[in-house]
């Protein structure tokens, strides 16, 4: 379970001081799959960040499983069980794919394991395995082999930042079945998506709406999606796929 | 049968990749002397009579065949220079593997100077590996002067992978080539630098025929104090295309100079340098640290991956 409890985080720009993230407190309970919504800059990818220890807030503690984490590094809160896929998946030079998966995994795996996160994600393991991490790969490429990367290493809360970017509507269900997946093969592990994607919205248990940086509305879906309904917050599918093709 | 030690056994793993004796032709030069070497039925090396050196002649169409001539030395305060000559028959098809492995413990510098000239004939192809491998807590330096020279007619094609990724204090590296019609030339560079190490890389390409193609590719990081220059000048005299490239990584107070050169003297000549050096991109070391990887961890990862 990860706990927020009155997280506050600011920037100074131009000597003023801008507060992005304004006093949220939010609980991730064990074997839930949360999805965080809201307007773009409203402070959702800050919120990741926080959470995966890549910034620390300027006031407020974070908890998991009852221990504050609040002052552990990035190294020491993925050991302990928390995963993050970027949004922007980053590009390496010589790092070849299966590299990278094994060191998601952190175990001595074989080509055949690694293999089967790929597959997840619905690339043709054999022709990726031995590829560079770099940007001979499409956008969507990339960003499904940094999904396979959280796949492989099997946390307890998996951060996910808009997964859905970048990937081209084929893959769509599959990713929903690499979330609900996830649910079932890590015990008590839960997931926290940031999407503005519909059909993500329509598989959470719990719906947090974050806007200028506050959390505007919490709930099941029942309760929170007729209030995002036509809104920026929850975009249909056929409206996503007509602006964004794999590779763009 | 030769006798090695134990550090010049270690040495002739790290530069060539033996445990043994190799197979095929080989010259074990150990010290600042011969202490093994054997020819085969295409391949024959013979010891120069007025130098330092050997002469290799590859006959014509010699196929799948290796030649090795690694350099250990172990003793301080040796400095040598060596002359060694490829004769490389038309139509051959083989690997050469060379190679300097330095051990200093003493207080003296050690130092190998080793002049290669290669003489590609029409239609042949090679593969070059060279590394370069230093050890030793001696204060004496390890240096390692290497120059090629490398001479190709028409429709060769050379492949040279060029490795130095420890303890070697100081070097200067000349690569100097002139290539006729059809002739391919593609050269990888590994470097990395420590300490207070310097290394210094130049490379003189002259495309003279038509349909010549080099490609040039450098990939270093230089750590700690370490000094590297990159001196990269492709000239094309003929309808010919040219790639050099320089990436660079550098930590610390690492210091790095390129200076790709480009001279087109035709007007179908078609050349392009690239040069990029910069520190460790954040992002890359944040995504392995939230894989569960240390900073240092990290680092080690991305540049293990990056001189690969």
């Amino acid at each position: 379970m990860l706990e927020l409890k009155n997280i506050s985080f600011g920037v100074t720009e131009d000597n003023a001081e801008k507060e992005i993230i304004r006093d949220i407190s939010l609980t991730i309970p064990d074997r839930k799959m949360v999805v965080i919504t809201g307007p773009n800059g409203g402070g959702k990818s800050t919120l990741a960040r926080l959470i995966a220890g890549i910034e620390k807030p300027s006031s407020g503690r974070i908890f998991m499983d009852g221990e504050d984490i609040t002052d552990m590094s990035v190294t020491d809160r993925a050991k302990k069980g928390i995963g993050y896929a970027f949004q922007q998946p980053v590009k390496f030079k010589g790092i070849q794919v299966f590299d990278l998966i094994r060191l998601a995994s952190g175990k001595k795996i074989g080509v055949g394991d690694a293999c089967t996160y790929l597959s997840a994600v619905g690339l043709c393991a054999r022709d990726y395995i031995n590829r560079e991490v770099n940007s001979s790969l499409s956008g969507g490429e990339l960003k499904r082999i940094e999904i396979a990367t959280v796949l492989a290493k099997a946390s307890s809360i998996s951060v996910f930042d808009e997964p859905e970017a970048g990937i081209d509507l084929w893959s769509f269900q599959n990713l929903i079945e690499v979330f609900e997946g996830m649910r079932k093969t890590i015990k008590d592990s839960s997931i926290l998506i940031i999407s503005h994607q519909e059909r993500i919205l329509n598989i959470a248990d719990e719906i947090v709406v974050i806007k200028a940086g506050r959390l505007a509305a919490q709930g099941t879906k029942e309760e929170v999606m007729p209030l995002l309904t036509g809104t920026d917050s929850a975009v249909p599918e056929c409206k996503m796929g007509a602006v964004q093709r794999e590779g763009e | 049968m030769i006798q090695l030690d134990e550090i010049q056994k270690r040495l002739l793993k790290e530069v060539a990749d033996l445990h043994s004796v190799p197979e095929g032709a080989y010259n074990i030069r150990s010290n600042g002397q011969a202490v093994g070497r054997a020819s085969t039925a295409n391949i024959e090396i013979i010891p120069k009579e007025n130098a330092s050196g050997i002469d290799v002649k590859i006959k014509p169409g010699t196929k799948n065949e290796s030649v090795h001539i690694p350099v250990v030395m172990t003793q301080s305060g040796i400095k040598e220079l060596v002359y060694n000559d490829f004769y490389i028959g038309e139509g051959a098809d083989v690997v050469i593997v060379a190679g300097c492995g330095i051990d200093n413990c003493g207080p003296k510098d050690s130092e190998h100077d080793g002049i290669h000239r290669f003489y590609v004939g029409k239609g042949a192809k090679i593969k070059y590996v060279e590394k370069h491998y230093g050890s030793g807590e001696g204060t004496g330096k390890r240096i390692l002067n290497p120059g090629t020279e490398v001479y190709m007619e028409e429709n060769s094609s050379m492949e040279m992978e060029m490795v130095q990724i420890k303890g070697v204090d100081d070097t200067e590296r000349t690569t100097k080539a002139e290539l006729a019609a059809g002739a391919s030339l593609v050269v990888r560079e590994r470097l990395m630098t420590h300490g207070d190490q310097r290394a210094i890389s130049k490379y003189d390409v002259q495309m003279n025929g038509e349909g010549s193609s080099a490609d040039v590719v450098s990939r270093s990081v230089a750590k700690n104090d370490s000094y590297q220059k990159f001196d990269a000048v492709l000239t094309g005299n003929a309808a010919c295309s040219g790639h050099t490239e320089c990436d660079a990584i550098i930590m610390d107070n690492g210091r790095i100079l390129a200076v790709p050169g480009l001279e087109a003297n035709d007007v179908d000549a078609a050349l392009v340098h690239e040069a990029a050096i910069g520190k460790i991109a954040g992002d890359q070391i944040i995504k392995l640290m939230t894989l569960g990887l240390t900073e240092e961890e990290a680092e080690e990862q991305i540049i293990n991956g990056f001189l690969k």
